[in-house]
């Protein structure tokens, strides 16, 4: 019997050993276009080994309740797995609000299972995944509101928020401590999960839709350490390295993301960002722009040798990225050379605008990151701005006043000629204005992305015969 | 009970080096789906809710397990699919290479 029951430890040990190279492997593979899919197939195989093995676990004795819930919890993940390319950002919130919520739940049962016998370290490492985990769920679950709109995109602040934020964080922090030396007060662990519950709240509130790409990758992180801190508390080494991994790479995105923002590392860690700075509009008055038709336009860019176009957030509030695939057809057909610059914060997360691009059928090697093709815009007849603004705005080269000064900019304005299509003259999300559109290069082309795009393919079309 | 949790601190190290290395190679073309894919691996938490749920220690453990198998197989299902769907996507515009 525990010969028996030993071999099946060991199975277990090394099922989830395999489980945590195809792990990595997956993550590896993930590199590059070509073997990503591979790396999907690596990491389906390790979730299946890890899952069968834990399955072979000597304690369970009741697999009925696991079957119905692991088919829940398919019958939850499908529709999620198959939402809209536009929805990816909210659909990605809402699976680290998932993840979070389970990795509270089980630290919830682990503590509830061991108190009073809680040594102080373990403990120490329970109360950080608790706290991580459940201002993650309730976090992440206002990112994907923000997202999908439900709640205000506007950043809410007020004054002495971080004060009243890092002091809610801080009441969680003394009761976890509490707990770490008494750890026989099960009647203070609600407050550990409540507070930060909380705090993930306030976190978001001041986080405008902008700052999406660098909160969902913190998440990310925040996501991963909490399951790495389960995998301390289970002593599971599988988790600890699954964690880990994805601590890392929320950790990274997060400082790409910051570093495309010009935001310091310190900045991001406290959760400071999305203060809305007063916008300075003076002198709008004076300023002229110049503004152009369809027809122009499309006259423009069939004149054109090399076009880059730079899409934003706004290309994905159109759904216009079908149509800009259409324009990138017409235009390749006449001989133009059409590239994307993708700037690393355009859009609502990492990535974003490749996904919708690709999605589109545009060859994924037409799409530029901002340090390549920075030096090609001198070179470029027409940049069209699609959707875009803070990341083309020359003032963060320029404006030492200006509040997004030394951010990275795509540096469209040295473009032969501009061309950005704008419903209006606001100024963008960060209520920050453009130097860009008052240039004497830049036309503006005033509509709606999809529809805008729609009439310039419609005219090139119209001139081929 | 200390030497285990010191090596997982020695397995938090070496996976968080890898994680890094490897991790700062991926494409910023591929940002998205690296994120769905790390979310899916991440949910590898369903194995503590399982043994939870299978071992029916306690009522509340059991129940808070059942809600954490969900919770975490949603995001396997949900983000294997949606990230090869994401991949499956991404097509160069030269021939691709063996």
């Amino acid at each position: 019997m525990t010969a028996e029951f030993a071999g099946n430890q060991q199975l277990i040990e090394i099922l989830y050993l395999v489980a945590s190279v195809l792990f990595i492997l997956s993550l590896k593979w993930l590199s590059a276009p070509s073997t990503a899919r591979r790396g999907v197939l690596a990491g389906e195989i390790g979730m299946v080994l890890a899952i069968a093995g834990t399955l072979l676990h000597h304690g369970i004795v009741d697999y009925k309740w696991i079957a119905i819930a692991l088919v829940l919890g398919s019958g939850i993940g499908v529709p999620l797995g198959l939402v809209q390319m536009t929805a990816v950002p909210q659909r990605t919130a809402l699976s680290h609000a998932f993840g979070a919520l389970c990795v509270t739940l089980v630290g919830t049962s682990e503590f509830y299972l061991r108190t009073p016998d809680v040594p102080r370290f373990m403990m120490a490492v329970l109360s950080m995944e608790v706290i991580l985990a459940s201002l993650t769920f309730t976090g992440s679950l206002m990112a994907a509101g923000k997202l999908q709109e439900v709640l205000p995109q506007r950043p809410i602040t007020y004054r002495g928020q971080n004060f009243v934020n890092l002091g809610v964080l801080a009441i969680a922090i003394v009761v976890a401590v509490f707990l770490v030396l008494h750890p026989g007060a099960k009647e203070l662990f609600p407050i550990m999960i409540v507070v930060p519950l909380i705090f993930g709240v306030l976190m978001i509130v001041p986080i405008g839709g902008a700052d999406m790409p660098t909160v969902i990758s913190l998440l990310n992180s925040y996501a991963g350490l909490s399951a790495a801190a389960m995998g301390f508390v289970l002593n599971s080494k599988l988790l600890i390295i699954a964690g880990a991994l994805d601590g890392s790479s929320g950790f990274i995105l997060s400082v790409i993301m910051s570093k495309a923002m010009n935001r310091s590392f310190t900045n991001v860690l406290f959760g400071a960002f999305g203060q809305v700075q007063a916008s300075t509009a003076g002198a709008k008055e004076d300023k002229v722009v110049r503004s152009a038709t369809p027809d122009e336009a499309a006259g423009i860019l069939a004149a054109a040798n090399r076009v880059v176009v730079v899409p934003g957030y706004g290309m994905a509030v159109a759904q216009a990225q079908h149509k800009v695939r259409e324009l990138y057809d017409a235009l390749t057909k006449r001989g133009v050379d059409v590239r994307f610059a993708i700037h690393p914060v355009a859009g609502r997360m990492p990535g974003h605008m490749n996904v919708l691009l690709a999605e589109a059928d545009v060859p994924y090697d037409k799409l530029m990151e901002m340090d390549d093709i920075n030096s090609d815009f001198p070179q470029t007849d027409v940049a069209l701005v699609i959707g875009a603004n803070d990341v083309t705005n020359p003032a963060a080269r320029t404006d030492q006043s200006s509040p997004i000064f030394g951010m990275p900019i795509l540096d469209v304005d040295k473009a032969r000629t501009v061309m950005v299509i704008k419903r209006s003259m606001n100024p963008g999300f960060a209520g920050i204005d453009n130097p860009l559109y008052y240039l004497d290069r830049t036309l503006m082309l005033f509509g709606d992305a999809k529809s805008f795009v729609n009439s310039i393919v419609h005219e090139l079309a119209g001139n081929t015969h | 009970m200390g030497s285990a949790l010191i090596d997982g601190l020695f397995v938090f190290m070496l996976a968080g080096f890898i994680g890094f290395e490897v991790i700062r190679r991926v494409s910023p073309l591929l940002h998205t789906p690296l994120m769905s894919l790390t979310n899916a691996l991440d949910a590898i938490a369903v194995v503590g809710a399982i043994v939870l749920v299978g071992e029916h220690k306690s009522n509340l453990s059991f129940i808070l397990g059942m809600i954490a198998v969900v919770a975490a197989t949603s995001n396997v299902v949900g983000g294997f699919l949606i990230t090869d769907r994401m991949l499956r996507m991404f097509k160069s515009s030269r021939p691709t290479k063996p």
